[in-house]
């Protein structure tokens, strides 16, 4: 690892000499770890709780989207141990529907109220004395649907006759806005050259090992609610909770446990929960815990928006890029919530990347679709804008056949011009792009790179190189959400800009350092870095100073911005809790000065004392001075406040509102990153090994290298899931199909490759006080698009997606698969909806089979599993059936109806079975056609599944499903009196229809 | 993601643990090591009545070398499978796909037995034994019988075990001289579920194939030894006969695909460690 020391700046006016930096650079172990590896941490699962505290247990809608006719929790509130039971209707008269960024008619509650539009999506709450009592009751909640369409295609559901999710917002594009940065159009038109690609990036998150954790108290007395949660912030939700809950802001008290287990983001989705928990307590008169379990993160918690945009440059015959426009449809699932949709517009400043492109045209449509709801990811919203701009980067090189390292480095912001105004408005703060992109080409061995790919495809191997440049932000300015309102919307709602962050430095009578502050850390290691600059400052040892960092809204200080996110913490934490020890530092000297008969000017701190510049013999213990301030404030200087406390409030000037022409700086600070890396893809497989990968970063001053390089690792590790391995997956019908995680799959420590970090530049910010920038995200951003990148490279074809599974590319790099030499091959299953087809032989005429068919007891005898079965109309009925396979069973309400009729020769029968497992709704189509004196049925069905066997069946339910269609048919057919083995499985059915056609193809 | 209800019962003989299954039938559950009940238990895609633990039946906890197969008891977990130290030797396609079940951490506790029990359409396992041709010994207080792996394994998660019969033991046919067996699999990730899964065994001038994670459950297809070109064919034809289908990890065609290329390739790498 390459590092370079550079001095931060210290402008803090009245501090005379920097202080020794002891432990700020340095790396310094974590002291968060000697509790967590010793199994002491405090997770709220591991907290005490009231005395008759109650476990809640969600009821969670097997639809995509269905409207809810009715739920009946008589059955369930009166089991044993069950104290409440409570439905959307419930909290939708308690509360006002959480608020987002703009004026819409959109109502969320944080559960459904008359409609469910994901699955997953809650409908009511169990409260019982326990989780087990609380689950069980789950099932006797009876919920009656009404299914609707659903759509999960963003650009479908953009379409006007896309089932429209809210009726009130009347279309699924529920914010759209045009954003005209320079003169785009006129560059495009005096452009030689234009190219336009289309970029779609999955829906993907980062899973913690710690789920959502809520413990929810109504206070009967207060009228208020008293909260711990692992909430991350931002707490401009905290007003967005109270305001929902009906209640004073500061009745809402909100107190974060000592440890949280990995939010990576998604604990900010959070909120919903808490509201809805406060008002199970309120309802259930008592305190409520509620621990999401895996099943619910997976399905229900939170996501990065996936995102279709069309991309387009326009550039001259050197690769010089004068303009692009971007129109992006991102889709946010179900509803938005605060502060969605926050990605796409924290990124919007920097739509031109770390490029000196002059004019940007930016269209933005905010989608919903039948998916969960979004929210904070590790990268909020650079992974999708960077996917696009570096696939164009990359194709513009192609387009040119220029080396796409020399076309980066021909567009890239020139050194020197820092800070550099983006036409979008990102004011970045300082950087040498060039520089750093230099010294990886060399301390990264490039050369020897191109070498290794040139020899491998002389070996006829596909190998390919793929680069990335992306500009890192970090604390995010609290004003650009406003960017997706008119200036004149804008205006009416009041301006809204910068980023206040808060700590609290105190010294005891002793010596010693207790730190506060609002940054509310899930497990990067916030308390070693603030430790290491208060200890610094005040010349203490770092075991001297404890930082406790839970926050209580009603004793901490704490603004809107509070909160772990968009690497807030080097830029604005660490400035905010350097200033109050500055500060701290300042008034020790202050008191010292005249014990050491000194100007306060030349005080030092260092090794718990205070001493004189130049005679370090004339000392006196901290612990005498801090002392002094605790027990005789009337020995201190004329003025000063007594004790020695420190509150800090820091936000940055720099930070300013969106400007009448929509130009925001949406952060604070910017770092750079660059990638490159060598992949080669297994021609048999079409399974990708990295060979090589490389990243740099330049994130200003560096608090603590090891805290650093951890980050870089977490991120590049959640990353190489992101490109290779995850992805939330629904299917066409809006089902959920990666429920856990067999289906959802994360990339573990056995699946990466070497990484190689260089930090060969650092670039100090000048707008926070460490010169410190954050370093959390980059690999987000970067490596997805990397590896596409060098895919592309190795490929020579541009339509990358992620994650790029051995499948796809097994398909790219194939022509057509040999064909089967039978005829029977056409039939076998396909698709990704359950479908098929497939024929039955039965004793008697068509007229004898459709009068079984039509018939209770010809139906009865055909079902698998029939325990009941009634006709309830004109081929209509009702059945109560065990399905299932092996020992998987569940007990199902089956709708069975037959239409269409055209006596005796062909029918659709329908059928919607539900039940715990879950839902299925079929459609077939039979045809009844005489053959030697029997009858051959045609079938052709189409299966929609939802629910928990659908979300967590995997490779199995799809299958499962078939066999059971197989086997109705084959026990009508041995319900007519001729046992056939059709369709029991698959080769014997196969032969069968061989021999039927006895044809080779 | 808690289970129902249901009792639980050591055993500390086998004959106990046929008794509560002739008492409980279908409602009761044999758990050895857990790794695939315990999570179906905790979604509630099972809801057994009662829970019958086996794990400490030391009795079954055997591998035993017979004329002509290894017999692993009900309670060898993989793990100990693993460390036999003759295993190489005499299943060497056992060897060869135990380290591609789950990870170390499942291997510790999950049974050769179970995994047959479970009969999971990609598990390799079952598959080794369907390829071998081995057998299962199943007892009930009625009797004890032994039955054939593509008798035994009838579909997805479906056994020929009858409700009060548990699994004792597993009969593995031993390796043969001058034959040759080779494993494969490819999944997304290591320790993931194959999406698709290949032992091959050749000897005798033949060759069988063995294909997990595609039909619902292993199938295997015996051939006349035969060249490249015909053996292409044949693939080609058992790869389409199969058909799979789609899910979010792999296409119906990437598994003819693999069929094709890794049956090959397995085919190959058979031929060539033949003894």
């Amino acid at each position: 690892m390459l590092y370079k020391n550079m001095q931060s700046t210290d402008s803090e006016a009245g501090v005379a000499q920097r202080p020794r930096q002891n432990y700020v650079g340095q790396r310094v172990l974590r002291v968060e770890n000697p509790p967590l590896l010793r199994g002491h941490g405090l997770f709220i699962d591991d907290m005490p709780v009231k005395a008759g505290t109650l476990h809640a247990a969600i009821l969670r809608s097997p639809h995509a989207h269905a409207e809810i006719l009715s739920i009946d929790v008589t059955d369930a509130i009166s089991l044993p141990g069950v104290r409440a039971v409570v439905t959307g209707q419930d909290v939708a008269a308690m509360t006002d529907p959480l608020i987002v960024g703009f004026a819409t008619p959109m109502r969320y509650h944080g559960i459904a109220v008359d409609r469910v539009r994901y699955v997953g999506e809650p409908v009511a709450i169990v409260c019982a004395s326990d989780r087990y009592l609380a689950e069980d009751a789950l099932d006797h909640i009876r919920v009656e649907y009404r299914p609707l369409p659903a759509v999960v295609d963003p650009i479908a559901a953009a379409a006007s006759d896309a089932p429209i999710l809210h009726p009130a917002v009347g279309s699924n594009v529920v914010s759209y806005r045009e954003f005209r940065h320079g003169e785009t159009d006129k560059a495009f038109a005096e452009a030689k050259r234009r190219s336009e690609i289309v970029i779609t990036y999955p829906r993907n998150s980062i899973t913690p090992i710690e789920g959502y954790a809520v413990v929810a108290e109504h206070l009967l007395d207060s009228g208020g609610y008293d909260v711990i949660s692992n909430f991350q912030g931002p707490f401009s939700l905290h007003p967005v909770m109270a305001r929902a809950l009906r209640i004073p802001g500061n009745r809402l008290r909100h107190r974060s446990p000592p440890n949280s287990g990995g939010s990576f983001g998604s604990k900010l989705a959070l909120f919903p929960y808490i509201v809805i928990l406060c008002i199970a307590s309120r309802l259930a008169g008592r305190p409520v815990k509620w621990i999401e379990d895996r099943l619910e993160h997976l399905a229900a918690a939170s996501a990065a928006p996936n995102r279709v945009t069309r991309i387009e440059a326009a550039y001259d015959d050197d690769g010089i890029v004068s303009a692009l426009r971007l129109k992006h449809w991102d889709d946010h699932g179900a509803y938005l919530r605060a502060p969605m949709p926050a990605p796409i517009y924290r990124m919007h400043g920097l739509s031109t990347n770390a490029y000196g492109i002059k004019h940007v045209d930016v269209f933005n449509h905010i989608l919903v679709t039948n998916k969960c709801p979004t929210g904070a990811v590790r990268g909020f919203g650079g992974p999708q804008l960077y996917f696009a701009v570096e696939r164009m980067m990359h194709t513009i090189a192609g387009e040119l056949k220029l080396d796409p390292l020399e076309l980066i480095r021909r567009n890239l912001i020139p050194a020197g011009s820092f800070p550099y105004r983006a036409p979008a408005g990102a004011l970045i703060d300082s950087g040498d792009y060039q520089r750093l992109i230099d010294e990886t080409v060399s301390g990264g061995g490039l050369d020897e790179l191109r070498q290794r790919r040139d020899t491998a495809r002389r070996q006829g191997k596909l190998y390919g190189i793929g680069f990335a440049v992306v500009v890192e932000p970090s604390q995010s300015n609290m004003g650009y959400i406003s960017t997706l309102k008119t200036g004149i919307e804008r205006e009416r709602s009041g301006q809204k800009d910068g980023a206040v962050a808060a700590a609290t430095v105190s010294m005891d009578p002793l010596g010693t350092v207790s730190v506060v502050a609002d940054s509310v850390p899930q497990g990067q290691g916030h308390q070693t870095a603030l430790a290491q600059i208060v200890a610094d400052q005040l010349g203490v040892k770092i075991e001297d100073v404890v930082v406790n960092l839970e926050i209580d809204t009603q004793k901490d200080g704490w603004s809107i911005a509070a909160g772990n996110y968009s690497c807030r913490f080097a830029p604005a934490v660490a400035s905010a809790t350097h200033l109050a020890a500055v500060r701290l530092r300042e008034k020790l000297a202050r008191i010292a000065a005249s014990s050491l008969n000194v100007p306060p000017d030349n005080v030092e701190f260092a090794d718990r004392k205070v001493f004189a510049r130049d005679n370090a013999e004339n000392w006196l213990s901290l612990h005498r001075v801090a002392g002094q301030a605790h027990w005789s404030p009337a020995s201190l200087p004329d003025g000063m406040a007594p004790a020695l406390r420190e509150s800090v409030t820091w936000s940055a000037p720099e930070l300013t509102p969106t400007s009448a022409r929509d130009e925001i700086n949406t952060s604070l600070a910017y770092g750079f990153g660059f990638d490159f890396c060598g992949i080669e893809i297994a021609r048999e497989t079409g399974e990708i090994r990295i060979d090589k990968y490389v990243t740099s970063h330049d994130c200003g001053t560096i608090l603590n290298p090891g805290l650093a390089d951890g980050q870089i690792h977490g991120s590049f590790a959640a990353a190489i899931g992101a490109s290779l391995y995850e992805e939330f997956s629904y299917g066409e019908d809006g089902s959920f199909l990666s429920g856990t995680f067999a289906d959802y799959l994360v990339a573990t420590a056995a699946e990466m490759p070497k990484l190689d970090i260089l930090h060969p530049v650092q670039s100090p910010s000048p707008f926070t006080r460490l010169g410190a920038k954050g370093i959390a995200e980059g690999n987000q951003y970067s490596t997805p698009v990397c590896l596409a990148n060098a895919v592309a490279d190795a490929l020579g074809r541009g339509d990358i997606t992620v994650p790029l599974k051995p499948a796809k590319i097994l398909e790219w790099i194939s022509g057509d698969e040999a064909k089967s030499r039978s005829v029977a091959a056409k039939a076998s299953p396909k698709g990704s909806s359950i479908n098929g087809e497939g024929l039955a032989y039965v004793a008697g005429d068509p007229q004898t089979v459709w009068s079984a068919l039509l018939n209770e007891n010809g139906l009865r005898a055909a079902i698998p599993g029939c325990e009941r079965l009634e006709r309830v109309g004109e081929n209509a009925f009702k059945a109560t059936v065990t399905l299932g396979v092996g020992p998987v069973k569940g007990s199902f309400k089956a709708d069975i109806g037959l239409s269409d009729l055209d006596e005796p020769r062909s029918a659709v029968l329908k059928g919607v079975l539900s039940g715990l497992l879950g839902t299925a709704s079929g459609t077939g189509l039979l045809t009844l056609v005489p053959q030697n004196g029997g009858c051959r049925i045609d079938y052709r069905y189409e299966i929609h599944l939802s629910g928990q066997a659908a979300m967590v069946g995997g490779r199995m339910v799809n299958a499962a499903a078939r066999r059971l269609i197989n086997e109705f048919f084959l026990r009508f057919a041995a319900s007519l009196g001729e046992v056939n083995r059709a369709g029991t499985s698959l080769p014997s059915w196969r032969a069968r229809i061989k021999s039927l056609f006895g044809a080779q193809q | 993601m808690k289970p129902a209800n249901f009792d639980y019962a050591r055993c500390e003989r086998v004959e106990s643990a046929l008794d509560l299954l002739a008492e409980h039938g279908d409602d009761a559950r044999i758990i050895a090591g857990g790794q695939s009940l315990m999570a179906m238990l905790n979604m509630r895609l099972v809801r057994p009545s009662i829970v019958v633990d086996i794990a400490s039946l030391d009795e079954l906890a055997y591998v035993k070398e017979a004329a002509g197969y290894v017999e692993f008891g009900a309670t060898v977990t993989q793990a100990a499978a693993e460390a036999w130290p003759a295993l190489r030797k005499r299943v060497p396609l056992v060897a060869a796909a135990l380290p591609h079940i789950g990870h170390f951490q499942t291997r510790n506790r999950g049974t050769i037995c179970g995994s047959l029990c479970h009969a999971d359409p990609s598990s390799e396992l079952p598959l080794c034994l369907a390829t071998l041709g081995g057998d299962v010994v199943l007892r009930s207080r009625r009797k004890k019988r032994v039955v054939g792996a593509l008798d035994f394994q009838i579909g997805l998660l479906s056994t020929a075990k009858q409700p009060d019969e548990m699994m004792v033991a597993a009969r593995y046919p031993a390796a043969r001289s001058g034959w040759g067996y080779a494993f494969r699999e490819i999944s997304r990730r290591h320790g993931d579920f194959a999406i698709v899964a290949l032992a091959a065994v050749v000897g005798d001038g033949k060759i069988r194939l063995g294909v997990g994670g595609v039909d619902d459950k292993p199938a295997v297809h015996e051939w006349d030894d035969m060249d490249d070109d015909s053996l292409a064919d044949a693939l080609n034809d058992f790869a389409w006969d199969l058909g799979g289908g789609d899910d979010i990890h792999a296409t119906a065609r990437y598994r003819r695909e693999m069929v094709r290329r890794l049956g090959k390739k397995v085919i190959g790498e058979a031929r060539q460690c033949r003894s």
